[in-house]
């Protein structure tokens, strides 16, 4: 059987959007445009209505009430809301933030930003694994801290980071304890309760709904958790959150919430074998191959892999009917490699040969086949071109060479 | 990135990809790193004594597509070549040729400089004294 190339396996970047949200989303763009503000028309409630179907799609995937739902333009509008929200409503109460060296940009930037502001963050260090040492983020604390802020998994390594206990802890401690749950929710269960979540960051086009939209769960009870808003205006979502609802966006975000609900046990399932099917299909042809990150406490369709000494970008190009992203330098506008896999220890040598595969909904058994041979082929083809895959075979310790640089 | 189909061309049939024997009195090696992105080229060259003409040249590079482009091109140029005319490309000849943008500029640096340590390589073994200007401009 041929598979339909180019094949994606980028899902962390972003989804397809499932053609049933697409479904439903379309009439929202004609017959039923109305404002979801407008509260004297039949156009305005039918809006509205929709709106509240969503809020309740998303807060029962996440076991929240709708009224704890607030929409945005997508998870770096939810995470800057949910530290910067926290931050301006407490600041007389404290100046700490916790946070860790992998995040996303959305959060680590915004935290960059509030340090200016005179807040001070502490961006605690990952295990190897990838994973916060709790140890360590007990020790972090102080009696000014307001805002634990940890990803529920990462994007690039797809590590699951021990949320219940982080959770615990913050709530023992009377802190807030917000969390980016970009690439866990709808992949893996996230409970708000009992993982004692107070601040939730969810994004559309994650989980198969649409770009630009997003929302960000805030917990009403036990403790009720109040925000500053940072964008003024009509005073929209009781005030958090101003700016007419993009309904239509809205509508398809709740469909995609609600598929993952109903699927997420099977589909995980799937993934994880499919993802497992990946691995042991390059592990098993090709040697010098090395995972980053956990591999026990990890999303069921992310595999990232170092290839020693063949370099990202040419691995990227030499694979170019098959879309996957890398933490090689080369690819990258700065020259940088990964900040992610040097937070886990990864060296720079083994950063610029990661591969991140994210599986997704609409990959099949083929299409892995497929990528396996690829990237085998390519991989064996890219060691015969490298002078360090010539160096290791003869013995020389490449970390000790002394280069003639220019 | 869109690649130039000169560098497609070259990643797709690398020329003259190998290893010569280092200890061959005629033989030069460069091995180069980049430290913009911690990219490795290794450039050899089997040149006559006599005639300093560049008889061979082989390279292996660990590095982005520009980085095997570059040092594929390169090896197919200073084939044939003397020693002084092989010294006189520029890493701006590489980069016209294969197109390569602002930020695969230091790729084709990596190149000039990977010639030029291996005909000082190749010099050193000759006796020949290397002058320090022999080294590409950045
Ligand atoms: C972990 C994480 N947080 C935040 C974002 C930003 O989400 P959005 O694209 O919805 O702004 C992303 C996506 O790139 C992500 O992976
Ligand atoms: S050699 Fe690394 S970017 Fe080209």
């Amino acid at each position: 059987m041929s598979v339909k190339l180019p094949i994606y396996m980028d899902n962390h970047a972003t989804t397809p959007v499932d053609p049933r949200v697409v479904d439903a989303m379309l009439p929202y763009f004609t017959e039923k445009f109305g404002n979801a503000a407008s509260r004297n028309h039949s156009f305005g409630w039918a809006g509205e209505e929709a709106v509240e179907t969503a809020r309740q799609q998303i807060a029962s995937l996440i076991n929240a009430t709708p009224k704890e739902i607030i929409f945005t333009s997508g998870a770096t509008e939810s995470d800057n809301l949910m530290i910067k929200g926290i931050a301006e409503m407490f600041r007389e109460k404290g100046n700490h933030i916790i946070t860790q060296a992998i995040e996303h940009k959305a959060v680590l930037d915004t935290c960059k930003r509030l340090e200016k502001d005179g807040f001070e963050v502490t961006y605690l260090p990952v295990q190897k694994d990838g994973r916060v040492n709790l140890d360590e983020l007990k020790a972090a604390i102080r009696p000014t801290t307001i805002l634990i802020t940890i990803m529920y998994a990462n994007n690039e390594i797809g590590v699951i980071n021990p949320i219940p206990e982080i959770g615990k802890i913050a709530k023992e401690h009377g802190i807030f304890f917000a969390s980016d749950g970009v690439q866990a929710v709808g992949k893996i269960p996230v409970d708000v309760q009992k993982d004692n979540i107070d601040l939730l960051a969810i994004s559309g086009h994650k989980i198969y709904g649409p770009k630009g939209v997003g929302a960000l769960y805030v917990r009403r009870r036990n403790p009720r958790v109040q925000l500053s808003a940072i964008i003024d205006g009509g005073g929209h979502e009781r005030g958090m959150r101003s700016g007419t609802l993009n309904v239509t966006g809205i509508v398809g975000l709740g469909k995609a919430c609600e598929l993952c609900q109903q699927e997420m046990a099977a589909e995980s399932v799937r993934l994880a074998g499919l993802r497992d099917r990946l691995r042991k299909g390059l592990e098993g042809k090709l040697d010098e191959v090395f995972i980053n990150g956990s591999t026990e406490h990890r999303l069921p369709n992310n595999l990232n892999m170092s290839f020693a000494y063949v370099e990202g970008e040419s691995l990227l190009m030499g694979i170019n009917d098959i879309a996957v992203s890398s933490g090689s330098a080369c690819t990258s506008a700065t020259l940088e490699p990964s900040y992610v896999l040097k937070a886990l220890g990864v060296g720079e040598d083994l950063a610029h040969t990661s591969i991140r595969f994210g599986l997704g909904r609409f990959n099949t058994q083929e299409e892995v086949d497929y990528v396996i041979d690829k990237m085998v082929q390519v991989v064996t083809k890219l060691r015969e071109l490298s002078p360090l895959y010539e160096m290791a075979k003869e013995g020389i310790d490449i970390s000790k060479m002394k280069w003639q640089t220019a | 990135m869109a690649y130039s189909e000169k560098v497609v061309e070259h990643y797709n049939n690398p020329r003259n990809v190998g290893s010569l024997p280092k200890e061959d009195p005629n033989v030069g090696t460069g091995l180069v790193g980049a430290p913009e992105c911690g990219d490795v080229m290794k450039l050899q060259m089997k040149i006559n004594p006599d005639t300093q003409v560049i008889e061979e040249a082989k390279f292996k590079t660990f590095g982005c597509g520009s980085a095997i482009a570059s040092s594929s091109l390169a090896t197919e140029w200073v084939k044939g070549k003397t020693v002084e005319e092989a010294l006189s490309i520029k890493n701006t000849d590489i980069v016209r040729e294969l197109a390569l943008p602002p930020v695969k500029i230091h790729c084709s640096v990596l190149a000039e400089d990977a010639i030029k340590a291996a005909i000082g390589d190749w010099k050193k073994k000759h006796g020949i004294e290397v002058p320090v200007a022999e080294k590409a401009a950045h």
